[in-house]
C-alpha cells in the first residue's frame, strides 16, 4: 500500500518478534462485540483517479480566478506573491512539528520570532504571539483575558462589529459568566464608562467598511480602569491609524488578507498582540531569543507556564495547535511587501471601493449606506433582493456583495448589499458589474 | 550552519520585494490626518533577499520530509504530497466562504461526504467541520454537553471527570467552559480505577473526558463498563480522538459508548501540522446532541448541497465553515486510502509500535509491560537513577544520531516518560535504526554519561537558556534606538510536552 511501506513479509516477521501469531492478537483488550463494524466509505481510487476525482469537484466552484469577485466581510481576494505560496510550501516548514525541541527547530521558532516582531510593527503594540486560529476565535480569547485582567464581566461590544464576531463572543461568554452589552464606542462626551465594564470592543474599519475617528476613546475606557480592544485588517494598517497609535490594549486582526488564501473560510490566521505589561496573561505561544550553552543566539518557545501543556486548568487558554503555517505566509507576505507594497494594497482598496461606489450611487433606486470615509467596503440598499441580484450576476461571471439585508445595524435594511474591493478588482469588471445593475435596476 | 541574520537586519530603505499596479485613481476622498498612520517600519528587502532568508531558514528545520519523527501523541506521519496539489486547485483555495451556494457546490459536497465518511469511521450520527483544532474541538464538544443538561433542566452538573493521564488540554477545556475539573488517579496497570470512579460520579457530573487510546497507548478494557456507570450516573461521554489512528476501521469510539468526539485531521487524517498548526478538529456526535452542534453543518436537499444551522447550536466557535483545505486533504486522504487502506493505517502503526515496545524493554523501563496500541510509553527512570543521565540528555543525544526526539516527560505521570509514536508510515528499516541508536544511547548513558549531559553535539546551537528565555523576554527585535523596559523578572519552570 502506499503510504504503508512495511511489505507482507516483514509485517509477518514482525509479529513473530512481538510473540504474537495474528493481526487480530493486537488488539486484545478490545472487547469482541465492537471489533470490526460495519463502516461504509468509497471504494478507494489510485492517484490518478483521484486527481481527476478532485478536479472534477473543484470545477463546481465558482472560483476568483475566472470570476470577478465583490465579496468580502472578514475574508479578501488580495494578492499573495508567488514567493509566498513557495516559502510556505517548503516541507521543511509544512511537515515539521511544534518547535518544543529548539535545537531542531531553529528556523520555525526563528521565522515565529520575526513574525511577532512584523505584528508588532504592523500594530504599533509591543508583543504579538505566534498566531491564534482566526479572529473571530482570538477575539473570543482577548475578551476572555480583558475580563481576568479586570476581575469584571460587562463586555462592551461595538453594534457594527462583523457579526461573526458577535455570535463567537457570544459562545466563549457561556462558560465564563460573561455579559455583552452592544453599545456604540462613540458614547456622548459627557457619559464615562461605567466601572463594572472589563472591556470595550470596537472593530476599525467597521463592518460595513467605516473608517471612524477613534482618538481619544482609548483615555476615556483607561479612565474606568477597563481594556480597550480593536478588531483591525492588517491591510487597512498600510495607510490608517494603527491600534498602538490609538493607545488599544489588545489588537485582533484577521490574517487572512496577508497573503493567505479564501480556502471557503480557513485555515486563516488570528492575529493577537497586545501591550508588555499584559505578556503574562496572554493566550498562545510565544517564540523569545536566548542564547545556547556556548553563547550562540538561538531561539525556544517561552512563558509556556501560561499554556494548557504546563498548567492545565489554570492555563490562561486552551489553545494548542494554532496556525503556525499561515503565520509563515504572513511573514513572508509582509516581508515581500514592506511599508511600500503593503500601502500601495492598501490605496489600491481604497481607490477602487470609491471609483466603485462612486458608480453605483449613481444609479437610480442605490443609495451606498456606509458612512465617508470607508476603506475597501461599503454597503448599498439596493431596489432588488441583494440574493436575486447575486443570482443574475453569477450567470455573467460575476460573484457579487453579501446579502447583509438581515444585518440590523444598517439603516434601510430590507436590501443592503456589502462590497468589497481589494487591490485585484479592476476596472473593466467594476464597469461591467455597474451595467449589469444598471440594466436590472431599470 | 552559520547563524541567519534576522529579516530585519536585511533591509535597506527604498529596497522593493513587490510588484504591483500603480495607483492610477483619485476619486476617493482625501483621508484626514486624524485617520491616517505614522511611520511604518517593515522591512525593505529584495525578492531574493527574502527567499533565500527564509530558505535558509527551512533548512534549520528538521521535518517529516528529513527523517524519523516519532513524537508520542502527534502522529507525525507522512503528509502525501497529492493532497498538496488538490488543495491548491484554484476550485478550492480561492472561493469565499459567503459565495452563493449554488457557486460553491463542488466545495460543500467535499464538506458533506467528508462528515458522512467521518461519522462512519467514528460510529457517530452527525458531524460539524468548524473547529479548527483539537483543543477548540474539545471546547465544543464540553459546551454541547452542557447545553444538553441544561436543555433538560437538568442545571447542577458543574463537573467534567479527566482522568491524570490526560493532554493538558481537556483539563484547560474544562476550565475554559466554567467547570470545575476533577482529575481520576489511574491504576497500577494503566488502566482506570473503576472504584476511585465509581466514588467521583454523582449527579454533579456533567461527563468525563476520555483518550482512546489512552495517553499510556493502552486501551482501556473496561471501557464498556465506564461508559455504562457514566451513564447510569446521568453523565455523557466525551472522546478526545487525538489517538484515533490506533482504532480507524476495526472499531469506532461510537460503539464503545461515547457520547460525543473531536477528530484530528491533522493526526489520524495526515493533514500536515505546519511547525504547529494549522489543525482541524470536526466534531461528532451521537444523535442526542446533533442539535446542539456548532453550524452551520452541510445537508444535502434532493441534489443539492446547502448550509444549515442545527436546532439548537451552540453557536459558533470561529468564523466560517471551518478549515476548509484541510478539509479537502483528509477527504483526499480517505477517498484514497478506502477502509481497506484505512485498516491497514491502525495494523501497521500498532505492530510498529509494540516492535519497538519487545525491542527496547530490556534496555529501557517499561511501565505497562502488555501489548499497547499505536504507541508505547518508556521510562528513563533507572537509566537515571545509575547513570544521571535524564530522559532530556536521552532525547539530545537521539538528535546526534538524525532523529526527532519522542515525546519526553508526558503523559506526566510516568516518571522520565520517552513517549514514542512510531506512525505506520514508517518501514522496519527505520524502525530498527531508531532501536539500534535507543540502545547505543542507553549503552553510551552508563560509558559516558557527559557525552549525554552535553547532547546534542551535531546542531547548529547546543542547548538553549530556556529559564533565562523566560526570565527575562526578548519576544521581538527592537531598532537599536528603541528603548526597553524589560517584564519583571518571573521565575519559572520550563517543561517539554505535548499537544
Amino acid at each position: 500500500m502506499v503510504y504503508t511501506p512495511n511489505t507482507e513479509a516483514q509485517r509477518q516477521e514482525m509479529l513473530a518478534t512481538i510473540g504474537v501469531s495474528s493481526i487480530k492478537d493486537l488488539y486484545t483488550d478490545v472487547p469482541s462485540s465492537v471489533i470490526d463494524p460495519q463502516i461504509e466509505l468509497p471504494a478507494p481510487l489510485s492517484e490518478p483517479e483521484l486527481m481527476a476525482h478532485m478536479r472534477q469537484l473543484s470545477e463546481r466552484n465558482a472560483d476568483a480566478l475566472h470570476n470577478a469577485t465583490f465579496l468580502g466581510a472578514g475574508s479578501y481576494n488580495h494578492y499573495s506573491p508567488s514567493a509566498v505560496y513557495r516559502i510556505m510550501s517548503r516541507s521543511e516548514f509544512y511537515t515539521a512539528y511544534t518547535p518544543y525541541q529548539p535545537e531542531l527547530s531553529q528556523g520555525t521558532l526563528q521565522q515565529i520570532y520575526e513574525f511577532q516582531t512584523l505584528i508588532c510593527q504592523l500594530t504599533g503594540m509591543d508583543v504579538a504571539n505566534a498566531s491564534m486560529y482566526d479572529a473571530g476565535s482570538a477575539l473570543g480569547e482577548a475578551a476572555v483575558m480583558a475580563c481576568s485582567i479586570t476581575k469584571r464581566n460587562k463586555v462592551w461590544v461595538s453594534p457594527r462589529l462583523h457579526p461573526e464576531h458577535k455570535a463567537v463572543l457570544k459562545t466563549f461568554s457561556d462558560g465564563h459568566g460573561i455579559e455583552f452589552i452592544e453599545h456604540d464606542a462613540h458614547f456622548s462626551d459627557s457619559q464615562e464608562l461605567p466601572r463594572d465594564v472589563a472591556c470595550v470592543i470596537i472593530q476599525n474599519p467597521n463592518f460595513i467598511g467605516e473608517i471612524r475617528d477613534f482618538s481619544d476613546l482609548a483615555e476615556r475606557v483607561h479612565a474606568a480602569d477597563a481594556i480597550l480592544i480593536e478588531v483591525y485588517d492588517p491591510i487597512s494598517l498600510g495607510l490608517l491609524k494603527s491600534p498602538g497609535e490609538l493607545d488599544v490594549d489588545i489588537a485582533i486582526g484577521e490574517g487572512q488578507g496577508l497573503g493567505i488564501p479564501m480556502s471557503f473560510g480557513g485555515p486563516y490566521c488570528g492575529l493577537f498582540a497586545t501591550k508588555e505589561k499584559y505578556v503574562r496573561q496572554m493566550p498562545g505561544r510565544l517564540a523569545g531569543m536566548t542564547k545556547d550553552k556556548d553563547g550562540k543566539r538561538g531561539f525556544v518557545l517561552t512563558l509556556q507556564t501560561r499554556e494548557q501543556h504546563i498548567r492545565r486548568e489554570k492555563a490562561t487558554s486552551n489553545i494548542c495547535t494554532n496556525e503556525a503555517l499561515m503565520a509563515v505566509a504572513a511573514t513572508a507576505y509582509l516581508t515581500c511587501m514592506g511599508p511600500q507594497g503593503l500601502k500601495r494594497v492598501a490605496e489600491l482598496s481604497y481607490q477602487n471601493a470609491h471609483f466603485l461606489a462612486n458608480r453605483i450611487a449613481k444609479l437610480p433606486g442605490y443609495k451606498i449606506l456606509s458612512r465617508d470615509p470607508f476603506f475597501k467596503e461599503f454597503a448599498v440598499q439596493t431596489p432588488i433582493a441583494p440574493r436575486e441580484l447575486n443570482k443574475r450576476l453569477l450567470a455573467h461571471g460575476i460573484v457579487g456583495g453579501l446579502d447583509i439585508s438581515g444585518f440590523t445595524e444598517v439603516e434601510g435594511t430590507s436590501n443592503a448589499w456589502l462590497l468589497c474591493c481589494t487591490e485585484l478588482t479592476t476596472k473593466e469588471q467594476m464597469t461591467k458589474l455597474v451595467g449589469l445593475l444598471a440594466e436590472m435596476g431599470s | 550552519m552559520a547563524t541567519e541574520p534576522l529579516i530585519f537586519d536585511l533591509s535597506s530603505p527604498g529596497r522593493v520585494g513587490f510588484s504591483l499596479p500603480e495607483v492610477d485613481m483619485d476619486e476617493a476622498p482625501q483621508l484626514d490626518a486624524r485617520y491616517l498612520r505614522g511611520e511604518l517600519d517593515l522591512p525593505e528587502v529584495s525578492e531574493i533577499d527574502m527567499t533565500r532568508h527564509f530558505t535558509r531558514l527551512s533548512q534549520k528545520n528538521y521535518s517529516i520530509d528529513t527523517g524519523f519523527y516519532p513524537l508520542g501523541s502527534c502522529t507525525m506521519k507522512y503528509n502525501p504530497k497529492v493532497h498538496e496539489d488538490v488543495a491548491i486547485m484554484p476550485g478550492f483555495a480561492h472561493i469565499h466562504p459567503y459565495q452563493p451556494e449554488e457557486s460553491v457546490q463542488g466545495a460543500l459536497q467535499v464538506q458533506y461526504e467528508l462528515q458522512n465518511m467521518l461519522a462512519q469511521i467514528s460510529g457517530m450520527e452527525t458531524v460539524s467541520l468548524q473547529p479548527a483544532a483539537g483543543a477548540q474541538g474539545e471546547f465544543t464538544g464540553i459546551l454541547m454537553i452542557r447545553a444538553y443538561h441544561r436543555a433538560r433542566g437538568d442545571n447542577n452538573r458543574d463537573i467534567i471527570l479527566v482522568p491524570d493521564s490526560a493532554h493538558g488540554t481537556n483539563p484547560a477545556t474544562a476550565a475554559s467552559a466554567g467547570f470545575k475539573m476533577v482529575s481520576l488517579k489511574s491504576g497500577p496497570d494503566g488502566n482506570m480505577d473503576l472504584a476511585a470512579l465509581e466514588a467521583s460520579l454523582s449527579d454533579r457530573v456533567a461527563g468525563i473526558m476520555l483518550t482512546v487510546p489512552s495517553t499510556l497507548g493502552l486501551f482501556e478494557p473496561n471501557i464498556l463498563k465506564i461508559s455504562e456507570m457514566v451513564h447510569k450516573a446521568g453523565g455523557l461521554m466525551y472522546g478526545d480522538g487525538a489517538n484515533l489512528n490506533a482504532l480507524v476501521g476495526h472499531l469506532r469510539t461510537g460503539d464503545l459508548g461515547f457520547d460525543v468526539m473531536h477528530i484530528n485531521l491533522h493526526k489520524t487524517f495526515t493533514t500536515p501540522h505546519g511547525g504547529g498548526g494549522p489543525g482541524s478538529g470536526p466534531v461528532a456526535c451521537k444523535s442526542i446532541l446533533a442539535d446542539f452542534l456548532p453550524g452551520p453543518i452541510v445537508v444535502k436537499e434532493g441534489e443539492n448541497y446547502t448550509l444549515r444551522q442545527p436546532a439548537k447550536s451552540i453557536g459558533r466557535v470561529k468564523n466560517f465553515w471551518g478549515n476548509f483545505g484541510m478539509h479537502v486533504r483528509a477527504y483526499t486522504y480517505i477517498s484514497h486510502l478506502g477502509l481497506r487502506g484505512l485498516k491497514r493505517v491502525s495494523e501497521d502503526a500498532i505492530i510498529n509500535a509494540n516492535y519497538i515496545r519487545v525491542q527496547l524493554k530490556d534496555w529501557y523501563y517499561l511501565p505497562h509491560d502488555r501489548m499497547c496500541m499505536h504507541e508505547v510509553i518508556l521510562s528513563g527512570k533507572n537509566i537515571k537513577a545509575e547513570t544521571g543521565c535524564a530522559t532530556m540528555d536521552i532525547a539530545k543525544r537521539l538528535i546526534d544520531y538524525g532523529m526527532h526526539p519522542p515525546t519526553v516527560y508526558f503523559p506526566l505521570i510516568v516518571p522520565e516518560a520517552l513517549m514514542i509514536e512510531p506512525t505506520e508510515t514508517e518501514s522496519k528499516e527505520t524502525l530498527d535504526q531508531f532501536i539500534d541508536a535507543m540502545r547505543k544511547i542507553a549503552h553510551e548513558a552508563h560509558e559516558d554519561p557527559e557525552l549525554l549531559h552535553n547532547a546534542p553535539h551535531t546542531t547548529e546551537v547546543s542547548r538553549l537558556d530556556e529559564v533565562g528565555a523566560a526570565r527575562e523576554p526578548n519576544l521581538r527585535w527592537r531598532r537599536p534606538s528603541e528603548a526597553v523596559v524589560p517584564a519583571a523578572p518571573v521565575l519559572e519552570a520550563v517543561g517539554s510536552g505535548t499537544a
